[in-house]
C-alpha cells in the first residue's frame, strides 16, 4: 500500500532531521559558540540527504493527490522548516524567506509545481525557531555573549509584528502563535537582566531601543 | 533566571510598549511585507474553506428535507408523484454541488474535503434512497458521479459575432469513502422505512428491504476493519438496524397471518416504541 511506502521514506527523512538537529543543538554550549560557521556548513551537507529523500518521497504518490497524504510527512515538513530557518539564522541573523526554504528542502512553494512547502508548515517551523532561540539568548548570557540577546530580541520582536497580521483561525497554527508570547517574554526577560546590570553596551548607547 | 519582585513586571511592559512601536511602524521591512502576503494566502484560503462549509450545509438541509419527503411512499397512495418531487429537489442538490466544483476548480480537493463531505455523505444518502424506492437496488458510485458532470455553456456573445470557445465540463466526484458513509446511513432510513410499511399493512415492502439491508450490511463486514476509520465506526449502528428489521420480519411472519391487517400497525408501533427506548439508552 502506497502508506507503507510513504511512511517508510518519512522514517528516513526523520532520521536525517534528527541528526541536524543534534548537530545545531550543540551551538547552545558554551564551547559551541565559537563553532558555529562551521557547523551549519556541515548542516547544510546534511540538506543533501534530505533533499535525495524528498525526491524519493514525491515518487510515492500521484502528484495532484499531495493533501490526500499530507499527514503523513507534515510533522517532519514542518521540523526540516524549523532546521533550515535556525541554520540561516545563525549564518545571517536574518528570516529565512519561505522560498529559501523550499530550496534548501529541493522542493517547490506554488502547489501547482509539485511537491510543495505549505505556507503553515513553513510558519510553523518558523515559531518552532522562535522557542529555540529563546533558549539561545538564555544561553549566551551564559557563555558570555552579552549582545547576541538583544539582536534575538529585536527580531523575536519583528517576527510577533509579523505574526500578528495573520487573521488565524483555532488550529493548530493557532495554538503553536499562542506559544510565542512566552519566547518574547522569556527573551525580553534575558534582555532586562541585562540591561539593569549595564551588561549590555549597545543596550546603554542605543538609548530606548 | 529567579522569580522577581512586584516592580519587575511594570517595567517590563513599559520597554514592550516602546517595542511595539517601533517594530510596528516598520511595515515596509521584508518580514512584515512577507507576513503581509502570507495574511492575504490564508485569508483567501479561509474564505474558501467557509464557502464550502455554507454550500455543505444547504447541501445538508436539502437532502434530509428529501429523505422526509421520500419517507411519506409508504402512506400515500401515488409513489410516482413523491419521487418526481424530490427528483426536483435533488436537482437544486445538484446545482449546490455544481458550486463546489466550481470553488474546487483547480484546488487539490483532499485539501478542502473536511469542508463539504458532511454534505455530500448526505446527498448520497437522499440519491441511494430515491433509487432504491424506485428500482429496489442499490445505486452505483459510477451512477452518482454520472449525474455530477456539469456542461458550462459558452458565454453569450454580442450580436453578430461567433460564440467564443466550447462548451466547459465541470465534474465533481464523490470519493469511494463519501459513498461508503452515504450508504451506511441510508440503512438507518431503510431500518424506518421498512417499519413503518409494516404499520400500514404493507406485506412485501418489509421483507424486500430486508433482505437488501442484509446484502450491504454483508458488504461492510466484509470490509471490516480495512477501510476508513469512520466507516468501521457505521458498522455497530448498521447491525442494529438490521436487527430490528429482521426482528420485524420475523415477527410479520409468525404472527401476521393472525392478525387482522388493520391491527398490524397497532402490533408494530408498540414494538417501534420498544425499540425506540432502546436507541435512547444506546
Amino acid at each position: 500500500m502506497r502508506c507503507m511506502d510513504i511512511r517508510k521514506v518519512v522514517q528516513v527523512l526523520e532520521q536525517t532531521a534528527r541528526e541536524i538537529l543534534t548537530l545545531l543543538q550543540s551551538v547552545h554550549q558554551p564551547s559551541g559558540f565559537k563553532e558555529i560557521p562551521s557547523k551549519c556548513q556541515k548542516a547544510r551537507e546534511l540538506f543533501c540527504t534530505v533533499r535525495t529523500h524528498l525526491g524519493e518521497l514525491k515518487t510515492k504518490f500521484p502528484v495532484d493527490q499531495y493533501y490526500r497524504f499530507h499527514e503523513h510527512w507534515r510533522f517532519v515538513l514542518q521540523r526540516l522548516a524549523f532546521l533550515a530557518a535556525f541554520v540561516v539564522y545563525l549564518e545571517s541573523e536574518s528570516l529565512v524567506t519561505r522560498e529559501e526554504v523550499a530550496q534548501i528542502l529541493g522542493i517547490e512553494v506554488v502547489r501547482e509545481k509539485g511537491f510543495h512547502l505549505d505556507v503553515e508548515d513553513y510558519l510553523a517551523g518558523v515559531l518552532i525557531m522562535a522557542s529555540e532561540l529563546s533558549r539561545l539568548a538564555v544561553n549566551s548570557v551564559t557563555a558570555g555573549d552579552y549582545s547576541r540577546p538583544l539582536r534575538i530580541s529585536n527580531f523575536i520582536n519583528e517576527l510577533d509584528s509579523g505574526f500578528r497580521l495573520l487573521n488565524l483561525k483555532n488550529d493548530p497554527l493557532r495554538k503553536r502563535y499562542d506559544g510565542l508570547k512566552y519566547d518574547v517574554k522569556k527573551i525580553e526577560e534575558v534582555v532586562y537582566d541585562l540591561s539593569i546590570r549595564g551588561l549590555s553596551k549597545e543596550l546603554e548607547a542605543g538609548g530606548d531601543k | 533566571m529567579s522569580a522577581r519582585g512586584e516592580g519587575y513586571p511594570r517595567r517590563m511592559k513599559t520597554s514592550q510598549k516602546t517595542d511595539d512601536r517601533d517594530t510596528g511602524a516598520n511595515l515596509t521591512s521584508p518580514v512584515m511585507a512577507a507576513f503581509k502576503v502570507f495574511q492575504q494566502e490564508l485569508d483567501t484560503k479561509h474564505d474558501k474553506h467557509e464557502r464550502l462549509v455554507k454550500l455543505s450545509r444547504d447541501i445538508t438541509i436539502e437532502s434530509k428535507r428529501t429523505i422526509f419527503l421520500l419517507h411519506r411512499v409508504t402512506s400515500v397512495p401515488d409513489v410516482e408523484e413523491v419521487l418526481t418531487e424530490a427528483d426536483l429537489k435533488l436537482d437544486g442538490v445538484r446545482l449546490n454541488i455544481r458550486m463546489i466544483a466550481e470553488e474546487l476548480r483547480g484546488e487539490d480537493l483532499h485539501q478542502f474535503h473536511r469542508a463539504f463531505t458532511p454534505g455530500i455523505q448526505e446527498y448520497v444518502e437522499a440519491v441511494s434512497f430515491h433509487h432504491f424506492i424506485r428500482h429496489r437496488t442499490l445505486i452505483s458510485l459510477e451512477e452518482i458521479n454520472t449525474k455530477l458532470v456539469f456542461v458550462k455553456e459558452p458565454e453569450d456573445t454580442p450580436e453578430g459575432q461567433q460564440p467564443m470557445g466550447t462548451p466547459q465540463v465541470l465534474t465533481f466526484q464523490v470519493t469511494p469513502t463519501d459513498y461508503l458513509l452515504g450508504v451506511a446511513d441510508l440503512t438507518g432510513e431503510l431500518m424506518r422505512m421498512c417499519i413503518s410499511s409494516v404499520g400500514n399493512g404493507d406485506m412485501d415492502t418489509p421483507f424486500q428491504v430486508s433482505m437488501f439491508l442484509r446484502q450491504i450490511h454483508d458488504g461492510f463486514s466484509y470490509i471490516g476493519n480495512t477501510g476508513p476509520y469512520e466507516v468501521s465506526k457505521k458498522l455497530h449502528t448498521l447491525r442494529q438496524s438490521l436487527s430490528k428489521v429482521e426482528d420485524a420480519c420475523y415477527t410479520l411472519k409468525v404472527r401476521g397471518s393472525e392478525i387482522p391487517k388493520h391491527m398490524l400497525a397497532d402490533v408494530f408501533s408498540s414494538r417501534t416504541a420498544m425499540m425506540d427506548q432502546d436507541e435512547g439508552m444506546a
